[in-house]
């Protein structure tokens, strides 16, 4: 139950930022993103964009010598990155999950599937080990794997990409938390797995009252699942808005490029010369490299001398939409063909 | 005595490299000034030891470390200074023998059984394993029982039981090596076997061997230095570090100078070489291609 | 699981079988004659050949080999000419000492090899971690029975904390006796575990798993003993084994520095002795050590980590 009015998680101003004191490289600027209790927010860039960072923040596992620099990131009214070891275990064990993408790295190879599960269930719920087990069964059958008290024996090189990635949400699940972090849980999975899986997620949002936040850089994916999104480029945020807003009537040009160049399927039909498959010409910032002005510009279509010279800033540019982008708006009939 | 406890080193193995002194890391330098000294030190011994390595003073019995004796005197009076450099100049020459005879016999052999797969690889592949699994010192102690004791059954000795290790390597750097193009090639110019082991194959091989081989003469220095202490290296009077430090275990408590000394100067030069090989895995060895 | 473990046995057995030809060539067609050795200036014609028939060496190579392997097997490794007594016997009498004086070392380079290891991968390039490499450097270049001396001096001598030679049963005893020998050997032992044990858990540290154990709220000390330490003790087990080569060697090297009466002082005075049978059925039973704790540490690999099992070929 939430405690406060206002969002689940408030991430406000923060940077990440790697490197010494002295000379930071800074891979997330200025991000600020908010997932109200129950939301299913996405957060979509290409890699390199700083969206794997942004979201490991949130639960403090970035790992060194990466640190958070500036801002600050606040679960149900709590500092997050105030918050003392015994606090952001406790933080980590009840209030947010989290699932990565590679399933089968992210499950430990020595230990079977059924002590890994009953391990978070004695330690966070502080269940007896029969309970535990019994609950871990119950785990594993609420996330769609067949045959359950069979599976608590396997290992997980002897399961399927699909069932893993399943693990791993019973896992991250086990303590019903209030928030699951998704970090590209479906990339690694073929077409077929991939939509079972985002299936399940909403399932689970349903059953569990969660709000997740879907971290991916494929549109469709975020498309089918979301209802609100934040678009990341060079460790920026350059587009929020609602998932149909967003598709309809995309404000950022960076957002624009990212939308075209998804291939239709319902298209396949024609020849493909006629698809137009603009890739964006350039390429993204690397690490450390201070871009004055908009990030995009330098690839920017749409560019003026202007862009480069003012810092950016989100803008609100309709109901529950907001662009970084200093040419706006853009008109009705300027959007995608 | 730290068979394959030296990862470190054997990892510089795939990098080739120009060498310049400027600008490589400071172990390096270190580890290869220490090695230098101490290796100029026991070839010079003759000239600069201050004394005769079996001379007498029985007036100068067990003295300790002083200016004119370095490192002290032993029970029969003589420098243990001198006795050190002479030492360290008949264990490196054994050592720089067998270690270079272990290294042609195991990479011929390696690249052999590499090379032709089949029964060779089989036959040699067992017999490396069984050699490996061998404990060294007692395989040598047991050669040196038969062939006796001196310096004849360690330079036997030690390459019998040595040169597997390099066999080993040869071997599976060959299995990589006869798939490259330029092998393949060899069988379609219609070259002998034999040319293409020796003339093209074992030239590349060669390099890890030759790298692995610094780690393995601080290994049988250490070996010799224990055999020599154990009474079954070169004999007395003769000097050798093990067996000086031998003759100074009765007189530790009084004199601990005789054991302690020339058995620092055995850990330098394996901290030389370590050092050596930590800073060329640590792989910032500047000048050449990594 | 079976299947493996038999797989490895049989392995086990062929290698102990070319252990024992290797032995037994080697012994014997090594330059050098032990007769000549043991009769030394006494030798006459006569003498040489009676000696040669005693020890069976008149009779051609394979021959020889048969009935060594033949008795071998049965438990009957000869007998010892020089103590009057069957090589079995003798050998058993040993064998406690040295059994006592591995197993005590290896505990102490657990024992001080583990946390290091642990502290010096969780702050790399600290300065416990620097500390260590150095410390490290030094005693990979220590000659095991130089150390030993050393510590007899220091902790024998001057402090007088410990015996430096002998050997007594009973608990206390061997606590006595055996402690700066196990440490000689341990502090040799440690300095490879650390090194490869803080290798292991630095790479494990950097694995998806461990950060989604975080994540999952587990205790630091959870993590880094129940997952990171499982599955970096791996290598390690590995290159332990790798080195029992050096482990039974330093125990000969030991043994004769403190004074203690196993397998390995036992090696040493049979060479002195010129005692062959008693040399090469010691030999024998070294290697055979070396292969038989192998296979040991092989299946423990793979209880430890499952996907061992699927692998072995």
């Amino acid at each position: 139950m939430s405690t406060t009015v206002g969002p689940l998680l408030s991430i406000a101003d923060v940077s990440i930022a790697f490197g010494n004191e002295h000379e930071p490289l800074c891979a997330v600027r200025s991000v600020s993103l908010e997932v109200e209790a129950g939301e299913v927010v996405g957060l979509v860039g290409e890699s390199g964009s700083g969206k794997s960072l942004t979201c490991r923040s949130v639960m403090r596992l970035v790992a060194q010598p990466g640190r958070v620099s500036n801002g600050s990131i606040q679960f149900d009214g709590r500092d997050v990155l105030a918050m003392s070891p015994a606090e952001l275990r406790a933080f980590r064990a009840g209030d947010v999950g989290m699932i990565y993408q590679d399933p089968f790295s992210s499950l430990n190879p020595v230990y079977r599937i059924g002590d890994q599960l009953v391990e978070t269930l004695r330690a966070n719920r502080g269940l007896r080990k029969a309970e535990a087990r019994s609950e871990a069964a119950m785990l594993l059958e609420r996330v769609g794997i067949p045959d359950p008290q069979r599976r608590l024996l396997s290992y997980p090189h002897e399961l399927s990409g699909g069932m893993r990635q399943r693990v791993m949400i019973a896992l991250a699940t086990a303590s019903r938390p209030r928030l699951l972090i998704a970090d590209e849980p479906t990339t690694a999975l073929d077409v077929t797995t991939q939509a079972q899986i985002l299936e399940l997620l909403l399932e689970m949002r349903e059953q569990l009252g969660m709000a997740i936040l879907l971290v991916s850089h494929d549109f469709g994916v975020i498309a089918q699942v979301c209802d609100r999104v934040a678009v990341m480029y060079g460790g920026h945020i350059v587009e929020t808005g609602a998932v149909g807003a967003i598709y309809d009537n995309p404000q950022h040009p960076y957002t624009r490029a990212l939308l075209e160049s998804v291939p239709e399927l319902e298209a396949a039909g024609r020849d493909r010369s006629e698809q137009p498959r603009p890739g964006i010409p350039g390429r993204p910032p690397e690490l450390g490299e201070e871009l004055p002005g908009c990030v995009f510009a330098p690839r920017c279509g749409y560019a003026r001398p202007t862009c480069r010279e003012v810092p950016m800033t989100l803008v609100p540019v309709g109901p529950a939409q907001a662009s970084a982008c200093p040419v706006q708006p853009f008109r009705q009939q300027e959007a995608r063909a | 005595m730290n068979a394959v406890a030296m990862p470190a080193a054997a990892e510089g193995v795939r990098r080739r490299r120009r060498l310049s002194l400027r600008g490589q890391p400071k172990s390096v330098l270190v580890g290869g000034a220490i090695v230098a000294v101490l290796v100029l030190a026991a070839v010079l011994a003759p000239l600069i030891a201050p004394y005769g390595q079996n001379e007498l003073d029985f007036a100068q019995q067990l003295a300790a470390p002083s200016a004119s004796h370095l490192f002290g005197t032993d029970d029969a009076g003589r420098d243990v200074f001198t006795r050190t450099l002479y030492g360290l100049r008949v264990d490196l020459a054994i050592v720089l023998f067998v270690t270079y005879v272990s290294l042609p016999l195991g990479v011929v052999a390696g690249a052999m059984a590499g090379y032709h797969g089949g029964w060779v690889d089989a036959a040699v592949s067992r017999i490396t394993d069984v050699m490996v699994s061998f404990p060294f010192i007692v395989l040598v102690i047991a050669i040196v029982a038969i062939v006796g004791p001196g310096t004849k059954g360690v330079l036997i000795g030690v390459p019998i039981a040595g040169w597997a290790l390099y066999a080993r390597l040869a071997r599976s750097e060959m299995l990589v090596l006869r798939e490259q193009p330029f092998m393949l090639a060899t069988t379609a110019l219609g070259y002998t076997q034999r040319r293409a082991i020796f003339r093209h194959a074992i030239p590349n091989l060669i390099r890890s061997s030759l790298i692995y081989s610094t780690v393995d003469l601080v290994v049988n220095l250490m070996l010799l230095a224990s055999l020599s202490y154990l009474g079954l290296g070169a004999q007395p009077p003769n000097a050798e570090l093990g067996s000086v430090i031998a003759q100074g275990q009765s007189t530790l408590l009084n004199a601990w100078w005789v054991a302690t000394l020339p058995g620092l100067v055995l850990v330098l030069f394996g901290v030389g070489v370590g050092l050596i090989g930590d800073g060329l895995s640590d792989g910032r060895l500047r000048g050449g291609r990594a | 699981m079976l299947g493996y473990f038999l797989h490895r046995l049989a392995l086990a057995f062929v290698v102990l079988l070319g252990l024992a030809v290797a032995t037994f060539l080697i012994l014997h067609l090594v330059p050098g004659d032990p007769v000549l050795q043991t009769l030394g200036n006494r030798a006459t014609p006569e003498s040489i050949a009676t000696a040669r028939h005693q020890l069976g060496l008149d009779r051609s190579l394979p021959a020889q080999f048969w009935t060594f392997v033949s008795h071998a097997v049965r438990g009957d490794l000869g007998y010892s000419l020089t103590l009057n007594a069957p090589v079995s016997d003798v050998v058993g009498g040993r064998l406690g000492p040295s059994a006592l004086l591995i197993l005590y070392g290896l505990v102490v380079a657990l024992v001080i090899g583990v946390p290091l290891a642990i502290v010096a991968a969780l702050r790399p390039n600290g300065v416990v971690d620097h500390g260590i490499r150095l410390i490290t450097t030094f005693s990979f270049a220590m000659p095991t029975f130089w150390l030993g001396l050393m510590l007899a001096l220091i902790l024998g001598l001057w402090l007088k904390w410990f015996p430096v030679s002998g050997y007594d049963t009973g608990i206390g005893g061997i606590l006595r006796t055996l402690t700066l020998p196990a440490l000689t050997l341990g502090l040799s032992l440690a300095t490879i575990v650390v090194r490869t044990l803080r290798s292991g858990l630095l790479e494990v540290l950097q694995t998806e798993y461990i950060e989604a154990a975080r994540s999952r709220g587990l205790s630091e000390r959870r993590v880094i003993v129940k997952h990171a330490l499982r599955n970096a003790i791996m290598p390690t087990i590995t290159v332990l084994s790798v080195n029992l080569g050096f482990l039974i060697g330093g125990t000969v090297v030991i043994e004769a520095v403190f004074q203690i009466p196993g397998v390995g002082s036992l090696l040493l005075q049979s060479v002195q002795r010129r005692d062959y049978e008693l040399v090469q059925a010691l030999a024998l039973l070294a290697g055979a050590a070396v292969v038989l704790i192998s296979l040991a540490t092989d299946l423990l690999q793979a209880v430890v980590d499952p996907r061992v099992r699927l692998a072995g070929r």
